[in-house]
């Protein structure tokens, strides 16, 4: 069921495989890519409400229009070195499917790069990496002109560790 | 007949259980001696109209059982019947066996069939009718009207029919408006005309009624001729046209509605739609919607006014005074807005308590013992989420004010008190909360027997001083279920300390207040709303936290003499003969406070679960109300937070849950917050 729900995430609403479009973003000069129907909206790095007690990936809370979204340093999550926020440094909000629900989570990365269009046939399946990397949330890697592209599992990802709903499991 | 019923449906429910709601009171009302025809009339009512809505919706078997119901009210209304306390019983019964029908239907279940058969048995037994003999008149009843194909009528009118100033032409002209109507004469008894009579009748009329056309309705046609006339009425396809029997009526008309009312029967469990998940709607006094029409218009006023100002060629200085009126004016509107809104949620509290007089009824009668049930301030009024939420608390407190707090009369007349105890159902605002109280006058708490039995469970060391306060606190403690502290007729599973619990979910408080032989008051005091909070707003470091004004005793600055050390690890701070434990809020949340020293900053001191922790921060901003979001719709449950707001500049502030921040302050005292990450 889940790997179905991962499939239709990264072809698109109705398996029209030609026509996938990723955002690519940079964490350290590493390229990623999400699947731009995650894509809720872009913003600029603005300042965070911390909250107690988590995990330093997990910067806080924002208030988007209104609903308290929570961001995530991308570069603190894989464990690279943390960047100093700049003009570049964008959160991008994304729609993430939690069991039943759907929530909105803002990560924070280096910059936005590009949009590409990555038919499935050109993801290839991330090599076993020994569990020197948590693997488990990369859908593939793609290579896209010279550079290579980390596509990326928006649900896994984001429902990982800390971040996977509690509320499920009663209290 | 294309109109889509269902959506009537829910409305249907929603009245018919506000009916039984008024059925249930008026009937207490009957049984305390108020034998008003009002009263009666209102409780037939309220049947009669789940009696037609349930007919309407093709819910049969709620209107035959109705109509039994009915059928005895309707003797009562006329006074055929006496008031006794042996027709109440099952009628309040009936109430009960209605109320689980439509939760069972609404649910899209059939209801349980054992119940309802066992309850209208004990009806009719009321009713003193054979229960077949009633079965098949509600049967006829249940489709009112049932249309068949046509009717055959012989009509043999007796020869003073003329006399009685009745027509024959005109009631066949009445008959062909109801359907095509074929007339034919019988001329056979016609004399000759030597011998007729000119006033007399001697035609015999043999009249075809095709169309759907009620039995009743055909009935109605020749109502003011019966007994003059030999009338024989069948319905066209079953039975042969030249029945003799003139009164035979009844037992031809029966069988054609009745097989006409299995048909639906049978169709009706296809029909019913699966109710999706409950919608939960509210009903509004117009007079409220009126009120924030008003303040829209208002509202409107002043942006139309700011906004001419914003038009003005030149912004002189003349100008900045009309801005500051439009922006107070502005806010006003706004809180005024924000009032009425949420006072559409808003009920008056005998929502509530309107479940009470029966259950201190029923539960009276059960322990033997007499009590009055005294209700005040019902017109209070509170958000329906907290309504709904405090009725299973409410209950559970009322209950156990009868159970325990209220003696026997036997008790109570050894101990000089009248007979009748009485519980006292009380509910006021007080600031910007609602406080219920449930008072009772028995006997109290027994403060010796519940010490002793907290010292058993080893909830207190046996040497421990506790306060009477206290002492009475330790009902609510978990574990300390009050079936174990006076003998209790039911094991009802469910604690104080549920009650406590579920109380203090809504952001509330309950507590207790005893005096021995003169009973107990138990005050609980509710925040109004669920979606706004009146909050301090505090600073520790660069962080803002929103401490929940209700939780708050007092705010102090550190007098360092009072502040004493424990083992040398844990502080504490002398208040009033009463030592609070310090806990810095920075520590607890890992955050950089601005304050090194207690000196300089502040100490709020808060309480909740029963105890009192003083928190330590660095300053003390306004108070405010907040609107507050949760942070589970994108997040998690985050403990010592129970949720967040938005401030003015936009920014996030978190709103701290004191349970359990006290919570999170004891383990990490122990130290083994690290094993109790999971």
């Amino acid at each position: 069921m889940e790997a179905m729900q991962i499939d239709s995430a990264l072809t698109g609403e109705v398996g029209d495989g030609s026509e996938d479009q990723v955002l690519t973003f940079t964490l350290a000069d590493e390229e990623y890519g999400v699947d731009i129907l995650r894509v809720q909206e872009i913003k600029g790095w603005d300042s965070v409400t911390g909250i107690p007690n988590t995990p330093d990936y997990i910067r806080g809370v924002i208030n988007l229009r209104g609903t308290i979204v929570p961001v995530i340093d991308m570069r603190l999550r894989f464990g690279l070195p943390p960047l100093e926020y700049g003009p570049l440094t964008v959160v991008i909000v994304l729609r993430v499917e939690s069991g039943s629900r759907t929530r909105i989570m803002g990560i924070v990365v280096d910059a936005v790069s590009d949009v590409y269009n990555l038919p499935e046939d050109r993801i290839r399946p991330a090599p076993d990496f020994g569990g020197a990397v948590e693997s488990e949330f990369i859908t593939g890697l793609a290579g896209v002109e010279d550079k290579m592209v980390i596509v990326l599992d928006v649900d896994r990802l984001l429902n990982s560790r800390e971040l996977a709903v509690m509320d499920s499991l009663g209290e | 007949m294309s109109i889509d019923l269902s959506q009537f449906l829910e409305t249907f429910y929603e009245e018919s259980f506000e009916g039984l709601e008024t059925m249930e009171q008026e009937l207490l009302n009957l049984e305390s001696g108020n034998h008003d025809p009002e009263t009666i009339n209102s409780i037939f009512r309220a049947a009669h109209s789940i009696k037609g809505g349930s007919g309407t919706f093709g819910l049969d078997s709620v209107a035959e059982y109705t109509h039994v119901l009915e059928t005895l009210l309707d003797e009562m209304r006329d006074g055929r019947r006496a008031v006794t306390p042996e027709i109440i019983a099952p009628l309040l019964e009936s109430v009960d066996v209605l109320r689980d029908m439509l939760t069972a239907l609404r649910a899209g279940e059939e209801p349980d069939p054992a119940p309802v058969a066992a309850s209208r048995q004990k009806l009719e037994a009321v009713l003193g009718a054979a229960g077949g003999g009633d079965a098949a008149s509600a049967a006829t009843e249940a489709t009112p009207g049932a249309p068949a194909a046509g009717w055959q009528i012989r009509f043999r009118p007796h020869p003073h029919l003329l006399q009685t100033g009745n027509d024959p032409v005109r009631m066949f002209r009445e008959l062909a408006e109801l359907g095509d109507l074929e007339v034919e004469v019988d001329t056979d008894a016609l004399p000759a005309l030597a011998n007729l009579a000119p006033e007399d009748c001697y035609l015999g009329w043999t009249l075809t009624l095709r169309g759907d056309v009620a039995r009743e309705a055909v009935d109605e046609v020749f109502d003011w001729v019966e007994g003059d006339c030999d009338l024989t009425i069948t319905p066209l396809d079953s039975a042969p046209p030249e029945t003799p029997s003139a009164p035979a009526e009844t037992a031809a008309a029966t069988p054609s509605p009745a097989a006409k009312a299995d048909a639906p029967a049978a169709s009706a469990p296809a029909k019913k739609p699966t109710r999706p998940a409950e919608a939960s709607s509210i009903r509004v006094a117009i007079d409220k919607i009126d009120e924030l029409i008003n303040m829209m218009g208002e509202l409107v006023i002043t942006q139309s006014m700011l906004s001419q100002l914003g038009e003005a060629e030149q912004f002189g200085p003349e100008h900045i005074e009309r801005l500051r009126d439009g922006l107070a004016q502005l806010e006003r509107n706004t809180r005024e807005l924000q009032e009425n809104v949420m006072r559409i949620r808003m009920l008056p509290i005998s929502f509530a308590f309107q479940r009470f007089p029966r259950l201190v009824h029923d539960l009276g009668a059960k322990l033997g013992k007499q009590v009055e049930l005294q209700l005040s301030g019902e017109q209070t009024e509170l958000d329906k989420t907290v309504m709904e939420k405090i009725g299973d608390p409410l209950v559970h407190l009322v209950r156990n004010s009868l159970d325990h707090g209220i003696e026997t009369p036997e008790q109570r007349r050894a101990a000089g008190k009248p007979e009748t105890g009485i519980i006292h159902l009380n509910a006021f605002h007080e600031g910007g909360n609602i406080v219920i109280e449930i008072r009772d006058d028995g006997a109290g708490l027994n403060r010796d027997r519940i010490l002793a039995k907290a010292i058993e469970n080893g909830l207190v060391g046996p040497d421990e001083h506790l306060s009477d306060e206290q002492i009475h606190d330790l009902i609510f403690a978990p574990g300390f279920s009050t079936a174990e502290v006076v003998s209790d007729v039911s094991g009802r599973g469910v604690g104080m300390d549920v009650v406590r619990k579920n109380i203090r979910a809504l952001g509330g408080t309950v507590e207790v207040h005893s005096e021995p032989g003169q009973g107990s008051t138990f005050t609980i005091r509710l925040p109004l709303t669920l979606a706004i909070l009146d909050g301090q707003s505090v600073r520790v470091g660069k962080e803002i936290y929103i401490v929940p004004l209700i939780a708050i005793i007092e705010s102090l600055q550190v007098d360092p003499e009072a502040v004493k050390s424990v083992t040398g690890a844990a502080q504490v701070y002398c208040l009033r003969d009463e030592y609070i434990p310090i806990v810095h809020l920075a520590e607890v949340f890992g955050v950089q406070a601005e304050a090194r020293r207690l000196e300089d900053g502040l100490l709020v001191v808060v309480e909740g679960e029963g105890s009192k922790i003083a928190l330590f921060v660095d300053d003390l901003l306004g108070q405010q109300q907040v609107v507050i979001k949760s942070l589970e719709t994108n997040f998690r449950k985050v403990d010592g937070i129970s949720g967040a707001t938005i401030l003015g500049d936009g920014t996030v502030a978190l709103i701290l849950d004191i349970t359990g921040l006290i919570g999170l302050s004891r383990t990490r005292a122990t130290g083994s917050d690290a094993t109790r990450a999971a």
